[in-house]
Formats: structure tokens, C-alpha cells, sequence
């Protein structure tokens, strides 16, 4: 790890400056999201520093109890971002708890998986490995679902007139809703699918540039990326086809009718 | 398969009623009223597309003891707006091999064209075959000629009268005009600002 050159605030603000002009550009050409620029580069700023200091902490006491709270914290987190990127989400628990579950239980399983039967770690709960694994399976997991559900009840409500149609010409509501369905769990699938079809030709992947930039021999870097970009379709593609699959019999009650009321139009988007 | 009477009981949905209505097997009821009082959610609500209270049943079959799909494909419902999903007209029927598209005015060829093609009385002259296509056991009408001229609205009509009389198929027809209803149907009535449904004379229907 000697081989590591350590970057100093200085080095930083160097990269910084440049959002700083992402934003100034943004102004000027009036985009409108220029407040979120900076928010977004604060928010990131703060919360890797946070992190970095929890996981130094963590690293330094590893303890079962200190990972499942953080992992509680990641997911609950997970679950609201997944809420709020919906236009129009579930009305009640429904909105929060079906993304939470699906994601909770993909994610969940598949690192516990990973951790107890390919990385063999011990003790199961060494801190510097389940961590990183849990963010990368939550993060890609969380944008999957975010992305199915979203498409899912847009779809719905855009298109109540021809679920209604099909519903009216006999067919089940799982007949009815099976297209869209469908649609949603590619579309959810998608962004990692295309991420491992051009991984190491069009990009680097983040995590092995990271890596190899803190001094990791390339191969090393390379099985890991391997293994992450593995377990994170999986979980994604099972993440989706759990929340979406939940989400479309919701729509439907127990005499087969669709109850677009059981969604509600989010408020403000933030920004 | 034979139809019998459709019996509606008590039926409450937004504002509307409690309706009561029966509908002799083979015969018509023609509903009308004002605009944006309910005629739809009636229908909607007979079909069960819609929370709502009430009991409803076909001859002797009752609503709540069939699944929700199967009562639907019994009481078959033409919104006044079609829905199509695919993109060829042959793929919504079930056996296209046996639609006669020209007894409604529309080319023998016209299921093989794709929806895209299709002007709006097209659409909903097919919306009505693609209905009848099912075989349903009785017929819920919402205004199944609105955007059809005389002739084809005169052939819509009778092919709704032969359907009736040759299944022995109730029917519902909601509609704006008081000609057509009168036209077609045995009895006619209508919803009142109240949303009460009342006889052609003025009194409740019961």
C-alpha cells in the first residue's frame, strides 16, 4: 500500500474548481440546476468524509450490532430515495415498504451469499468487506428499482384506458398489466446490463479504477470487478423483478379492478 | 350460451342511486340523463370496475360468486372510448377467422390493418365486433355510436338487435339521443339531477 500517493485538500480543490465551473456555466445558460450542482457536490463531499470516517471507526472496533445498524441506515436511506423518485407512488406504507422489501431482501441475500461462499471472510462481519459490498449491491439495486417502479406506475396511469380495455374484454389483471410489466423489469435491468457489455472497452468501472489508483495489483482489481458486476445484476434484475412484480398486483384489488387511487402524485421534486 | 335477466339491487356508486333495474333477457333498456351524472359508472359499476355497493347478477348466476375476469367476459361492456394495445387489429380478436367486418360497413380486409390506419368510427365499429367477438351473455352500451354516421349508426343498431334477440342477451344502452333510444330499446330511462333513475313517466324505478 506504500505505493499510494495520498491526495491533500489542495490536490481536491483542484477537482473542485471544476465543478464550480459546471456551475457557473449552468447559470449563465440558465439550466436550473445549478443549485443542485452545488448541493449535490457538498452532499457528496460531506457524506464520503462522514463515511470515511465511520468505516475508519468500524474498521478499528469491527462488531455485528455496529454493522447491521449501518446497514439499517444504508438501506432505510435506499428506500426513501427509491419513494421519492417516483412521479406517482403508492399511498400509504405501500409506497415506501415495496421498493424497501425488494431491495432489502435482494441485496441482503445475495452479499450474505457472496460474503459467506466466494470471499470467505472471517469473521463473517470484517467491516472492510461487507460494507463496500452492501453500498455497491444497495446503490445499483436502489437505481434498478427506482427506474422499474417509476416506469411501472407512469405506464399504469398513462395507459389506465387500455388496462381498463383488456380488463373489460375478460382478461386477468395479470393478462392486463402483463406488457407493462414486462417493460418495466427490462427497463430496470438495463442500465447494468449495458454496463457489463461495454465495462473495460467504453469505461473503467469506478470501483477498479479505484482500486488500481490506491495500488491494487490490476488482476486483483479486475476478479473483484468481475464478482461486483455479477452479484450487482443479480441483485438488481431480482431486486426488480421482486418490487415491480409486488407493485403491479397492487394495482389491482382482490374483484381484479385497477385502483389508480392507491397512487398519489408526489409533491415538489426537490431542487 | 344462453343470456338471462340482468337484475341490478340497491346499487351505489358516487352519488348515484340506489339504482334499481332489471333487464329482461333479450330485451333493451335504453339509459339516459345529463352529462357527467354517472351514465358511465353504472355501466363501470355493473361490470365491477369499481369499488362500489350493491348486487348484481345474470339469470341465475350472482356477480360476487363468479371471479371478476369471468363475470367481465359474461357482461360484456363497450366503453365509449376503445382501447387498443397490439399493433394489428387481428391480434385483439379471438377468432378473426369468423368476424364479418362488412355487416357494419367496414372492408373485409380491415383486420389486417394495422390500428394506426384506423379513423375513429372505425375503431369503435370494431370495438363493437371485437366485443361481440367474446360471445358475452349480456351487453353493456356506452353510447356505441357516438362518432358514427347515419348509416353506420342504423347498422350498429341492428347488429346489437340481432346479438339481443339470437343470444337472448340483456342490454343496457346509455346514450345522449332520446330518438335512438326510443328506437331501440323496449324502455327507456333516465337519471335525474339527483342521480335517481327514474321511469319515462317520472316515477322511481324500482
Amino acid at each position: 500500500m506504500n505505493s499510494v500517493i495520498a491526495l491533500s485538500p489542495v490536490d481536491l480543490s483542484i477537482a473542485a474548481l471544476l465543478v464550480v465551473a459546471l456551475a457557473l456555466l449552468s447559470f449563465r445558460m440558465e439550466l436550473g440546476v445549478t443549485r443542485q450542482i452545488v448541493v449535490a457536490a457538498v452532499r457528496t463531499t460531506l457524506q464520503l468524509l462522514l463515511v470515511g470516517m465511520v468505516l475508519k471507526t468500524l474498521f478499528d472496533h469491527a462488531h455485528p450490532l455496529l454493522l447491521v445498524g449501518i446497514a439499517v441506515i444504508m438501506v432505510t436511506t435506499a428506500g426513501r430515495e427509491v419513494m421519492s423518485r417516483q412521479t406517482r407512488r403508492f399511498t400509504g406504507p405501500w409506497g415506501f415498504a415495496t421498493g424497501t422489501a425488494a431491495m432489502t431482501l435482494s441485496s441482503f441475500s445475495i452479499t450474505c451469499l457472496v460474503l459467506s461462499t466466494v470471499i470467505r471472510i472471517d469473521p463473517w462481519y470484517a467491516p472492510q468487506y461487507a460494507i463496500p459490498l452492501l453500498g455497491m449491491m444497495l446503490g445499483n439495486t436502489m437505481t434498478g428499482i427506482a427506474i422499474g417502479m417509476e416506469r411501472l406506475t407512469s405506464t399504469a396511469w398513462r395507459d389506465s384506458a387500455v388496462i381498463e380495455g383488456r380488463l373489460l374484454l375478460g382478461q386477468t389483471w395479470d393478462e392486463a398489466v402483463g406488457e407493462i410489466r414486462r417493460e418495466s423489469i427490462r427497463s430496470a435491468m438495463i442500465p447494468t446490463l449495458n454496463a457489463m457489455a461495454v465495462a473495460g472497452i467504453v469505461s473503467l468501472p469506478g470501483m477498479m479504477t479505484g482500486q488500481i489508483l490506491a495500488g491494487s495489483p490490476p488482476m486483483e482489481a479486475v476478479k473483484y470487478q468481475i464478482l461486483i458486476m455479477f452479484i450487482v445484476s443479480a441483485g438488481t434484475g431480482f431486486g426488480a423483478v421482486l418490487a415491480v412484480s409486488v407493485g403491479a398486483r397492487r394495482l389491482f384489488d382482490d374483484r381484479q379492478r385497477l385502483r389508480l387511487d392507491r397512487l398519489v402524485k408526489a409533491g415538489g421534486r426537490g431542487g | 350460451m344462453q343470456g338471462g335477466d340482468l337484475i341490478i339491487d340497491d346499487l351505489v356508486i358516487r352519488g348515484l342511486g340506489p339504482v334499481r333495474l332489471t333487464v329482461p333477457a333479450g330485451t333493451c333498456v335504453g339509459v339516459s340523463g345529463p352529462s357527467g351524472i354517472g351514465k358511465s359508472s353504472l355501466l363501470r359499476a355493473v361490470a365491477d370496475m369499481e369499488p362500489h355497493d350493491g348486487r348484481v347478477s345474470l339469470g341465475t348466476t350472482a356477480r360476487d360468486a363468479l371471479c371478476a375476469s369471468e363475470w367481465r367476459r359474461m357482461v360484456g361492456l363497450l366503453p365509449s372510448e376503445s382501447a387498443w394495445w397490439a399493433d394489428g387489429v387481428a391480434q385483439h380478436f379471438l377468432t378473426p377467422e369468423a368476424v364479418r367486418p362488412e355487416v357494419l360497413g367496414l372492408r373485409e380486409e380491415v383486420l389486417s390493418w394495422p390500428v394506426k390506419r384506423l379513423s375513429s368510427g372505425e375503431r369503435q365499429r370494431l370495438s363493437l365486433l371485437r366485443l361481440l367477438d367474446r360471445r358475452p351473455r349480456a351487453l353493456l352500451l356506452d353510447e356505441p355510436t357516438a362518432n358514427l354516421d347515419g348509416e353506420s349508426t342504423r347498422r350498429v343498431e341492428s347488429l346489437i338487435q340481432d346479438y339481443a334477440q339470437a343470444h337472448r342477451a340483456p342490454v343496457i344502452w346509455v346514450g345522449h339521443s332520446v330518438d335512438q333510444l326510443n328506437r331501440v330499446a323496449q324502455r327507456v330511462v333516465s337519471f335525474d339531477a339527483d342521480g335517481v333513475l327514474r321511469e319515462a313517466g317520472g316515477e322511481v324505478c324500482r
